[in-house]
């Protein structure tokens, strides 16, 4: 279980997250929705354990660990994984040695090889990570790395922008296959806290739980697609209105 | 000693260049080195060389137990020549004062590409040569082994002057992985090689030179190829130990049409080291093409990391790529790439950056569940890691095995 308990969080000394609270229970996939600039990266970014990222108040528990204190690697290691939006191009390394790397000594090349045709990054596997990477080859390339990874908290930010209506549904079978959504619920493992700013991942991926973001707070919680169609009908300014009449 | 023949002309010459400076680099005192008074004895088997000097080889790439993945070696240990044969058909392997007395054409190849009045080391070498490595593939034969050649100091204060000529007649193949090398002690040396190569029409050579040095050693390699029609010059070069001065700047001549000329470099300066090492390649005959790229990492050190391309006929084309990385430590890396066009229509770029590593990729790489020195050492070692096109896979191995047993000490 991930738990999330009055979290602040300040970035070069600004608070950008105020008071969140959030529990996802193990196998549960939640989606955090909000215009951009609302703190929904600061959220997953902090949760991963950035450095930049500073709690200032609350705490973050994962499988019983308090884990607000932990090292990124630590996190890592402990079973939490992040696909990045925008990840850096690491020049000289390849992407198998990424996808070796997030294995952690668990696979061989064979596993390497078939994840990479999962993810259609055959013919990227010998290349620099990231360098040259279109929207939804650094997608893929970040659900191959998360299914390497195989984390029990998977943070996906934006895992659909940029990416053309083919790839959203390979993508979308990829987070499925990475939040074992073939399972009965009873027997998954893996938790999921999706990232979205239009929602279209849902239309590829379940979801239980949904939350709106705005101004670094959570505003409201509930049925994922309820809240989406109001976004849809109201937009985001209706949501960062009612935040500002309960909070201000 | 063996006895080196010589013209009249390049004595001359270079008597005449004997006190003259290096346009680069930190000017080495010679007369603070001496020639070795020992004389070695031949191996005709090399595996009974001694142990510590085997296995000083073996970090530059030099495997004397087992000749089975070797066309020919060739051991010149201080100023003697202990080691040379031939496994491939094909091949030639001997010391050098064998091939000038061997051959008359050698006048043809001798200070031809090298000016032996380039400088005092030059100079140095001619008026006191201590040998050196003649490697000549066949026209048509193409080696399926590299030829390995070690050039090794093991006494004090020792001046090394070796003079090697290679030669790839027309259409030949020709794979040659060279390790330069020390004692295991911290003594004091010089070494001075003159190194000459021609590459025919049609034939192709891959040069890997692998220095594993001390950092009391000076060095300074005076290196040159001239490439004749449709010919490939490939040429690593591997520097990850301490030095005290190295200055080198090879040139390669690309002189017949499609000729054409790569260099690779990885450079590593740990504190006290001091590198000025470039590449040269001037693109004289339609199409020819070069492909400079070097990889320069200090932990301390100061490393010049030169490229200069030179384009004078159509159709040319030359890319130069120099890349610094400044891990702790500190040091300095100083990035001079130069391109010249004498013509219209020739394609000469460049690109070049130093730096030091980005904490997002250190940080991108721990999400991943390195820890902080894991993904450090992978994003150096990928950096160093340089693609080397054309090398045969036999011999890309061993690169890569020399350059991961260097890595840990970079760590």
């Amino acid at each position: 279980m991930l738990e999330i308990k009055h979290l602040a969080v300040a970035v070069e000394g600004r608070e950008i997250l105020h008071d969140v609270t959030m529990k996802i229970g193990v196998g549960e996939t939640h989606v955090l929705f909000g215009p951009n600039g609302s703190g929904k990266t600061t959220l997953l970014a902090a949760i991963m354990g950035f450095p930049k990222y500073k709690v200032t108040a609350g705490s973050i528990s994962f499988r019983g660990k308090n884990i607000t204190k932990l090292s990124l690697d630590e996190r890592a290691r402990l079973g939490i994984g992040m696909s990045f939006q925008r990840p850096p191009v690491v020049r000289g390394v390849k992407t198998r040695d990424m996808v070796a790397a997030c294995l952690r000594g668990r696979g061989d090349g064979e596993i390497i090889e078939r994840l990479a045709e999962k993810t259609d990054l055959t013919d990227f596997m010998e290349r620099e990570i990231n360098y040259g990477f279109s929207g939804g080859e650094i997608k893929r390339s970040e659900m191959m790395q998360l299914l390497a990874q195989k984390p029990e908290l998977a943070l996906l930010d934006e895992p659909e922008s940029g990416v053309d209506l083919e790839n959203i549904a390979l993508i979308g079978s990829l987070i499925n296959e990475l939040l074992e959504k073939d399972c009965p619920i009873v027997d998954r493992k893996c938790m999921g806290l999706i990232i979205t700013h239009t929602g279209h991942i849902l239309d590829y991926v379940d979801a239980r739980t949904g939350y709106v973001m705005c101004q670094g707070r959570i505003g409201c919680e509930g049925d994922p697609h309820e809240i989406l169609k109001n976004i849809k009908q109201k937009g985001y300014e209706e949501c960062t209105q009612c935040l500002v009449r309960r909070f201000h | 000693m063996s006895e080196v023949k010589t013209s009249r002309t390049h004595r001359d010459k270079a008597e005449a260049a004997a006190e003259k400076p290096a346009a680069l680099g930190q000017d080495v005192d010679l007369d603070s080195y001496v020639a070795s008074a020992e004389e070695p004895a031949y191996q005709a088997d090399p595996s009974g060389l001694p142990a510590p000097a085997k296995e000083q080889m073996l970090g530059a790439g030099v495997m004397l137990d087992d000749l089975s993945q070797r066309s020919g070696t060739y051991i010149q240990m201080d100023n003697t020549p202990v080691h040379s044969s031939v496994r491939e058909e094909g091949v030639e392997v001997m010391p050098v004062s064998q091939a000038l007395a061997k051959y008359d054409w050698m006048a043809d190849y001798w200070w031809q590409a090298v000016a032996v009045d380039a400088d005092k080391y030059t100079a140095n070498v001619e008026l006191g040569q201590h040998d050196g490595y003649f490697i000549r593939a066949l026209p048509g034969q193409k080696t399926v082994f590299p030829v390995q050649a070690c050039l090794y100091m093991s006494q004090a204060r020792l001046q090394q002057n070796v003079h090697n000529i290679v030669i790839a007649e027309e259409g030949s193949e020709l794979h040659i992985i060279t390790g330069c090398t020390t004692g295991s002690g911290n003594d004091p040396g010089l070494h001075l090689g003159v190194s000459e190569f021609y590459i025919k029409k049609g034939a192709k050579v891959t040069f890997t030179m692998i220095h594993s040095w001390n950092p009391e050693v000076a060095v300074r390699p005076r290196t040159a190829a001239v490439v004749e029609e449709d010919g490939l010059f490939l040429s690593n070069y591997v520097l990850m130990k301490p030095v005290h001065s190295l200055q080198m700047y090879p040139s390669a001549r690309c002189v017949g049409e499609r000729a054409t000329v790569r260099y690779n470099s990885i450079l590593v300066a740990p504190e006290g080291s001091s590198l000025d090492v470039g590449a040269r390649a001037t693109l004289e005959a339609k199409g020819a093409r070069t492909e400079i790229i070097s990889r320069a990492i200090t932990t301390g050190g100061s490393i010049i990391a030169r490229g200069y391309i030179e384009g004078s006929a159509p159709e040319v084309k030359g890319h130069l790529e120099c890349r610094g990385l400044i891990l702790e430590g500190g040091g300095t890396i100083h990035a001079i790439p130069e391109l010249k066009g004498n013509l219209a229509g020739i394609d000469l770029s460049h690109e070049a950056a130093v730096g030091k590593i980005a904490e997002e990729e250190v940080e991108y790489l721990m999400s991943r569940g390195l820890s902080r020195t894991e993904a450090t050492a992978t994003i150096v070692r990928g950096f160093i890691r340089v693609d080397i096109e054309g090398l045969p896979p036999t011999l890309g191995a061993e690169l890569e095995r020399a350059i991961e047993a260097s890595e840990k000490e970079l760590m």
